[in-house]
Parts: C-alpha cells; sequence; structure tokens
C-alpha cells in the first residue's frame, strides 16, 4: 500500500502549526501572569491560608481587563492547537492508511494533544484554573518540538508483527493513559510547589523565591492535589487495560502473554508505581507530598520507558522506525 | 468513623511489647507489620526497583547470545553480577521473595478485609447521629405534614434511589438510616483478590506448560514431541506422555513487502493432523494469527532461506537437494550465513576424514560489485546466489560434544584435521569442483520458517483474573460511599396546626474523596422535602 505524500506533507504542516499556535497561546498565559497580577482563586486561596503575603494587590482595573483578554487568548490558542493536531495525525493516519500511533513521533504527538484535551477538561471542570495552562503548555511544546528534532519519522507502512486491530487498541490506551498522566504530573509538581508556599506561610518557614513568586498564583494545594489525583484516577484503569491488552496482543503475536520484554518490564513498573500512589494517597503518613512525589516518579518511570527503553535497550518492542 | 470503619490506612499506635512477651504475641507483632499498609506500599516499590536491572541488563531468559557478550565485555563484573542473579531476575528467589512478601501482605489485609465487609453488608446501616449538624453536610427543613408522612416521603426518595434504608420509629420521633456504595469495597476487595488468582494462573501454567521451538524448511514437518525440538523448555508438571499429538508440515512460505522492503506480511501454509494417522487439515499461518488446536498454539517466528546444493562425487554417486537453513545476518536485505555439514557419503570404504562441509553467505538477490564479492540489495529472492568454502576431512561430529549447526567446529581446522579445499561465488545453477573431482552445484533456494509450539494451561484463568482485576479496580473508583440521614420530629407544639408539622433533618457524609457530593446532598434535600414543603 503506497503512502500518500500529499497527504503525509499536509499532516507534517499542520503539526508545524500546532506547534506555532501552542506557543502563541504560551504568550497569552504569560501574559495573563504579567499583567494580571493574581487570579481570583489564588486570592481566595491565599486568604483562607494566612495572611496575605506582599504583592497580592490586584492591578488596575484596566491591566485586569488586559490580563482576561491575553487569558483567552491563551485557551483559544490552547483549543485551536489541539485541533491542529487531531488535524496532523488525522492526515497522517490517512496517508499511512494505518492508525496514526505506530511509531515513537506518532505516539509522543498524539500524548501531547491527550495530555492538551485532559487540561482542557481540567478548565472545564474549573473554570478558574485557566492560567495553569501555562504548566502544561510549556512542556507539550518541549515534547512536540523533541519528537519533530529526534523522532520524526517518515508515514510509512507497517510491518508484518503491527498488523493487528490491537495496535489500534493497545497503543489507544496507551496514548490515552498516558497524556492524562503526564497533566497529572504537571498539576502534581505545582502542589509541591503551592504546599511548600503554604508551609512558609503558617510555619514560618521561608520558601524559596522563585517559590514566593509563583504560590500565590497557583490554587490551593488541596485543589491542585484533588484534580492530580482524579486524572490519575481516571488514567490508572485504562493503563491497566492498555497492559491487558498488550498481554493478549502479545499472546497472538510472539507466543507468550507475558515475557520480561524491556517494554513489558518497564509498563509493570510504572503500573506499579501509579499504584503506589493511590494507595499513598489514602494512607496517613504519605497522603500530600509524598504522594505527589510519587506521582512524578511515574511519569518519571514513563519518560524513561519511553525514551530509554525504546532508543538505547534492544526489546521487542523497537518501534521508534528510527535507524 | 468508629475504629472498625478506619480499618485499612490508618496507621494503629503500636504498644511496646510487654516484657517476656511470647513467641506468639511477638509473630503477631510481625504479622501485623507485614499486612500493614505502610509495609505493602514498601514492597510495592521494592517490586518497582527490583525489576529494573531486569530490564537494563541481558536476561537469559530472553537471549543467552546477549549474557554471553556482556560475559565476553565485562569479565571481572559478570560474574558477580550472575552470583546476585541478575542474569535470571524474574526468577531470581530474591525477586520472588519481594513478591510473595507482597502477596502475602495483601492477603493478610484483604481477609480480614472480606470478613468485615460481609458484616457490613449484613449489618444495617448505622443508626443516625445524635447532633445532624455536626456533619460536614446537613440541613432542617420544616415541612407542613405530619412526621409519618414526611418520613414515608424521605424513604421513597432514597429507596427510588437505591440507597439501602432502614427506618426506626422511636416515640413519634423517625430515624431514617441509609447507604449506597457498598460496591466500592467489593470492587477494592475483588481488584486485589484477583491479583492472587492471578499469581496462581500465572504460576499454574508455568509448572504444567511446555514450549518448543523448530526450523522447519519447506517440503517438511515436525511432530509436537521434546526430541524434534531445536530447543525447548518444559514444567515440571509436564511430561513428554502430556504433549498433544500434533504433527504439521510446512508446505509453502511467502512473504509480502512494501516498496521500502518492509515486511507487510508472512504465511507459513501449513498441513497438520492432531493426531497420528487422523485427518490432515490445512491452516494459512501468519504473525498475529497462530492456529489454536487442542490446547497448543503454534506460531511462526521467524523465517530464512536454505540454499540447496547437489554433490557429485567423482565416482558419479550424488546428493541431490541437499540443504541446510541459513540464518538473517541482516534483517532488511535477509543476507544469511550458514554452513551444510556432509558426514556421510555414498559409496563403500569412506571414512570419517573424508567428510564434505560448505560455510556460506547466500543473497537472495545479488547485486555485483564487481570484485567477487557478494551483496544482498533486497530481502526477495530475485536472483538468489551464493559465496561458499568448502572444507574437507573430519568434522569431529562424532566427538560426543554438541555442536552448532550453522556453524563449523573451528577447532577441528586448527588441529589441521579440516582443511579448505576450493572457495567461490555461485548463481543458480552453477557449480565449483574440487580437487578431487568432487562437483558441488548450487541449485537455488528453498525457504524455511521458525515456528515455536506452547501450551500454558494457566493462560485463561490469568486472562480472567486480569478482567476481574479491572473491574474490580474500576468499581473502587468509581464508585463512592456515603450515608445520609434523617430525623423527621414534630415541630413544637406552637401553633394550632403543630401535630401536622414536621421538621425535617438531613445530614450527609462521603465517606470517599467525593467532590460532587454536596450537590447531590443538596438535590437529595430538595428531593426529600420537596414535596411536602411548607408553603408560606
Amino acid at each position: 500500500m503506497a503512502v500518500n505524500d500529499t497527504l503525509a506533507a499536509w499532516s507534517d504542516t499542520a503539526f508545524t502549526a500546532s506547534i506555532v499556535v501552542y506557543s502563541v497561546a504560551i504568550v497569552g498565559y504569560a501574559g495573563e501572569y504579567a499583567f494580571g497580577r493574581q487570579g481570583r482563586v489564588a486570592r481566595t486561596s491565599a486568604a483562607q491560608t494566612g495572611p496575605a503575603p506582599v504583592g497580592t494587590i490586584e492591578g488596575p482595573p484596566n491591566r485586569q481587563h488586559m490580563a482576561t483578554r491575553l487569558g483567552r487568548v491563551g485557551l483559544a490558542g490552547t483549543a485551536l492547537g489541539a485541533l491542529m493536531q487531531l488535524l496532523s495525525l488525522t492526515l497522517r493516519g490517512i496517508a499511512a492508511g494505518r492508525a496514526p500511533w505506530a511509531n515513537m513521533f506518532e505516539f509522543a504527538s498524539a500524548v501531547a494533544l491527550v495530555a492538551v484535551v485532559a487540561f482542557l477538561w481540567v478548565q472545564y471542570s474549573a473554570p478558574k484554573l485557566r492560567h495553569l495552562g501555562l504548566f502544561v503548555l510549556v512542556p507539550v511544546v518541549f515534547v512536540l518540538v523533541y519528537a519533530g528534532l529526534e523522532l520524526y519519522t517518515e508515514a510509512a507502512p507497517l510491518i508484518a508483527a503491527l498488523r493487528s486491530y490491537w495496535l489500534v487498541i493497545h497503543v489507544a490506551a496507551a496514548i490515552i493513559s498516558v497524556g492524562v498522566l503526564f497533566t497529572s504530573g504537571v498539576l502534581a509538581a505545582l502542589y509541591l510547589v503551592r504546599q511548600r508556599y503554604e508551609r512558609g506561610l503558617i510555619e514560618d518557614a521561608p520558601a524559596p523565591k522563585a517559590i514566593v513568586a509563583l504560590g500565590p498564583r497557583l490554587p490551593d494545594a488541596t485543589v491542585l492535589d484533588r484534580l492530580s489525583y482524579r486524572l490519575v484516577a481516571f488514567a490508572f484503569p485504562i493503563f491497566t487495560f492498555m497492559v491487558i491488552a498488550g498481554a493478549i496482543w502479545a499472546e497472538s503475536a510472539w507466543g507468550r502473554f507475558w515475557g520480561w520484554d524491556p517494554k513489558e518490564t518497564w509498563a509493570l513498573i510504572v503500573w506499579l508505581v501509579y499504584a503506589g500512589y493511590l494507595h499513598a494517597r489514602a494512607t496517613a503518613g504519605w497522603k500530600g507530598t509524598k504522594a505527589a512525589r510519587i506521582n512524578l516518579l511515574g511519569f518519571f518511570a514513563i519518560t524513561f520507558n519511553f525514551l530509554v527503553i525504546n532508543l538505547v535497550v534492544a526489546g521487542l518492542h523497537s518501534y521508534s522506525g528510527l535507524t | 468513623m468508629t475504629v472498625v470503619e478506619a480499618l485499612s490506612t490508618a496507621p494503629e499506635p503500636v504498644a511496646p511489647l510487654p516484657r517476656g512477651a511470647g513467641p506468639i504475641a511477638l509473630a503477631r507483632r510481625w504479622w501485623r507489620a507485614l499486612t500493614s499498609m505502610r509495609t505493602a506500599l514498601v514492597l510495592l516499590f521494592l517490586l518497582a526497583v527490583a525489576a529494573v536491572p531486569g530490564s537494563l541488563l541481558p536476561q537469559r531468559s530472553l537471549s543467552q547470545s546477549n549474557v554471553a557478550a556482556y560475559f565476553a565485555e565485562h569479565p571481572d563484573l559478570a560474574p558477580w553480577l550472575d552470583r546476585l542473579r541478575l542474569f535470571d531476575v524474574f526468577s531470581s528467589p530474591w525477586f520472588a521473595a519481594i513478591y510473595l512478601l507482597l502477596f502475602v501482605s495483601l492477603l493478610g489485609c484483604i481477609v480480614p478485609r472480606t470478613r468485615q465487609h460481609w458484616r457490613v453488608v449484613r449489618q444495617p446501616p448505622p443508626s443516625v447521629p445524635a447532633r445532624l449538624d455536626r456533619l460536614t453536610l446537613s440541613q432542617d427543613t420544616a415541612v407542613d405534614v405530619p412526621t409519618p408522612e414526611a418520613a414515608d416521603v424521605a424513604v421513597a426518595t432514597l429507596r427510588a434511589q437505591r440507597w439501602r434504608v432502614v427506618r426506626r420509629d422511636a416515640a413519634g420521633v423517625v430515624e431514617i438510616s441509609a447507604e449506597k456504595g457498598y460496591l466500592r469495597e467489593v470492587g477494592n476487595l475483588v481488584f486485589h483478590g484477583a491479583l492472587v488468582v492471578l499469581l496462581a494462573g500465572l504460576a499454574y501454567g508455568r509448572l504444567s506448560g511446555y514450549e518448543g521451538s523448530i526450523l522447519v524448511e519447506e517440503g517438511s514437518g515436525f511432530c509436537n514431541s521434546f526430541q524434534q525440538y531445536d530447543t525447548y523448555r518444559n514444567g515440571p508438571l509436564a511430561g513428554a506422555g502430556d504433549l498433544a499429538p500434533l504433527c504439521a508440515d510446512l508446505d509453502a512460505f511467502s512473504t509480502e513487502y512494501a516498496d521500502n522492503f518492509t515486511p507487510t506480511r508472512f504465511r507459513a501454509d501449513l498441513t497438520y493432523t492432531r493426531e497420528l494417522g487422523g485427518p490432515a487439515a490445512t491452516y494459512p499461518l501468519e504473525v498475529n494469527s497462530p492456529l489454536r488446536t487442542d490446547g497448543v498454539r503454534l506460531y511462526l517466528t521467524g523465517h530464512g532461506y536454505s540454499p540447496r546444493f547437489t554433490i557429485t562425487y567423482p565416482d558419479g554417486s550424488q546428493f541431490t537437494d541437499l540443504s541446510a537453513p541459513f540464518l538473517p545476518e541482516d534483517p532488511t536485505t535477509l543476507a544469511s550465513t550458514g554452513t551444510l555439514k556432509l558426514p556421510d557419503r555414498p559409496g563403500e570404504g569412506v571414512g570419517e576424514d573424508d567428510q564434505l562441509a560448505i560455510e556460506g553467505f547466500f543473497v537472495p538477490t545479488a547485486a555485483d560489485l564487481g570484485d567477487n564479492r557478494l551483496v544482498s540489495v533486497d530481502p526477495r529472492p530475485l536472483n538468489p546466489a551464493v559465496a561458499i568454502v568448502v572444507y574437507q576431512g573430519s568434522l569431529g561430529l562424532d566427538s560426543g560434544a554438541p555442536q552448532n549447526v550453522f556453524r563449523l567446529d573451528q577447532t577441528q581446522i586448527e588441529r589441521g584435521v579440516l582443511a579448505e579445499v576450493a572457495s567461490g561465488n555461485l548463481f543458480a545453477g552453477q557449480s565449483l569442483t574440487l580437487p578431487d573431482g568432487t562437483e558441488i552445484r548450487f541449485e537455488g533456494y528453498r525457504q524455511w520458517a521458525a515456528l515455536q509450539l506452547s501450551h500454558d494451561p494457566g493462560q485463561l484463568v490469568v486472562l480472567g483474573a486480569a478482567v476481574a482485576a479491572l473491574i474490580g479496580l474500576l468499581g473502587s473508583l468509581v464508585v463512592r460511599r456515603r450515608r445520609i440521614w434523617v430525623r423527621c420530629v414534630p415541630a413544637p407544639a406552637d401553633g394550632p396546626q403543630a401535630a401536622s408539622r414536621t421538621v425535617v433533618q438531613v445530614g450527609g457524609l462521603a465517606r470517599s474523596d467525593n467532590p460532587g457530593f454536596a450537590a447531590q446532598f443538596q438535590e437529595l434535600v430538595d428531593a426529600i422535602t420537596g414535596p411536602v414543603a411548607r408553603e408560606d
């Protein structure tokens, strides 16, 4: 089956466009920070957690207005960028005549898209958190640029082993769970910042400068913790399903459902870490900061599994398409 | 929450063990420590950490040759790693110790929790607390109906929403306790219980299963028996007599490629019988599409070429159509290497030192580089050619030591009992004549398929357990445990209609993280008091 080069080229253009649009959105979000000084959520939470720290005075009304506008630019850019990415993946799928997630470049792009969609959901369920878009989009753009520069692979047909409907099911589940865990990890990192800031207010333990600057603009630590948890609670069963679907596929493709292939082993490690997170969040002495760190550790394991195991360690999952 | 309900995760205060405490008390202390959530968490992370070296170091279970290469590269370090079983991590005692402890800890947690949840399910929801206003969610509403009627509405509303409801009437006051979300803990227990079953299924499959691999050339076949396999592994409970009597022949092998040599399809056409002398059936064996029959699965795991030769000895005797499988060196172009060994030759009075061996390099599509070197430019057999080196002498096959079928025993050459006698490049139909007059003719090729036959009686157990675990997991994450208490009290007698007035006090408690509960509580209060709300 021949690859449609015209569509593949358009897919690449849409990919580049999505990076540009996301970058505009980042400028919008950053502008909201610069002009707005502080959002409503942060003010309320600061009021709840103790004396108002220095620098919480509201900006002049016209600046506030400007901030809101820039924030909307950020939000619109996020949604438009996501649509561009969707277009890019769809075109690539049509061009190659298969599911558009069969190599590392396509996987990274799809994961970034899901992370953005997960964040859009966060915004939908808690509209006041709009300005957090900055912290999701910056790593997303980083992932996309890295994927475009280092992982880029031409649209190509599939090797025989990947020609199975399980490719659609197994990899789609991997993309959705990893993308959602990505956003959850960002929120966990923000939680740690906010937590440190709140501790600084209560315990008179001065926090580092960067945290003092960022802390007041973040929502309440409990809000971040809960959102981060809800995303893991959503993604973990999907990740579990991904492992099961992978095992079923491995049984028909490789002759065994589990064989300690490095990728399988790391899927188990990631699963164990997030299982640890879910338990830790319900265990005295582990909930809060420790649980958030476990969440970040989980995402570190996912990243390691994606980059090091695929590119450095040889295994059956070596499908990067890179030579 | 009472202590009984707080069971799972809260660390219990540990009193110091009294002096002279017996071994039972000590054992009990250890058991409690092992089954605590903190220990389970630590074991969980320990298991994750323990798996890491198994993914980064070469493992014998995956590739013996990679382990050997690692030994060659790190001659000092490798034996030490080996002593720590780091090349067999997943079958090592220390890895087993961690997961077995984790599962004991898990059992120690879920068995008492199962018993306790069983009791909770059979008991009615707890009675209404004295002070409902102390709960995070509570609301008092006055309604214009007598107390029993207001209570009827509340009970009906809760029942309609599938709450488990208990009504208690006492001295004109009606108290209603309702609870929902019992399936959360059920899901939790099913999830953890299913993991135990999964491990058991894994162990059962490992003990009673077997697996054999074999290379089969077009036109030949094999039967399911340990003697025939190139390599096999069988669990301690799988004896030679337990093997399904399957035999299969490879009729033809074909491959399809995309423009850039991406192999898009492999197909091995098989004829097989399920019992000796039974009716023959055919099956197109492909990657992702194994043959499943009688509890065994037959897979296509690899393919390659076997060059074919005809050898004519000086006395006129002949071997026609000899072939040996060559192993692909380059997966893209399928340039392959291998050896054809000829320990016997027709005729009489031939000694052991008159054996032949052909070492070769096979290319399915040869390109001429002009300097007598063969290069493969296409994995398809468009212009097959072979570069051979012929040896004559003693192959050393009778020494008793196992030999690699793809390579010559180099020590025989070093000892001078096996010597190179000729070499050359042959295209199909060309031949090479040895100094003694023996003619070696390259006839072409046939394809071979690597087949793997597996039997794992535990895998359906594992699949069922995994699916049950997933369902349980969903239940434990999606279902939310919550309680509603309603107290209907006759309004204070300060007016003529006092007897027909009721104050409905509602309190709610979410027993798990539940951000939507406040809204749900409000809806419920409106539903309970709405139909009978006081209109003034």
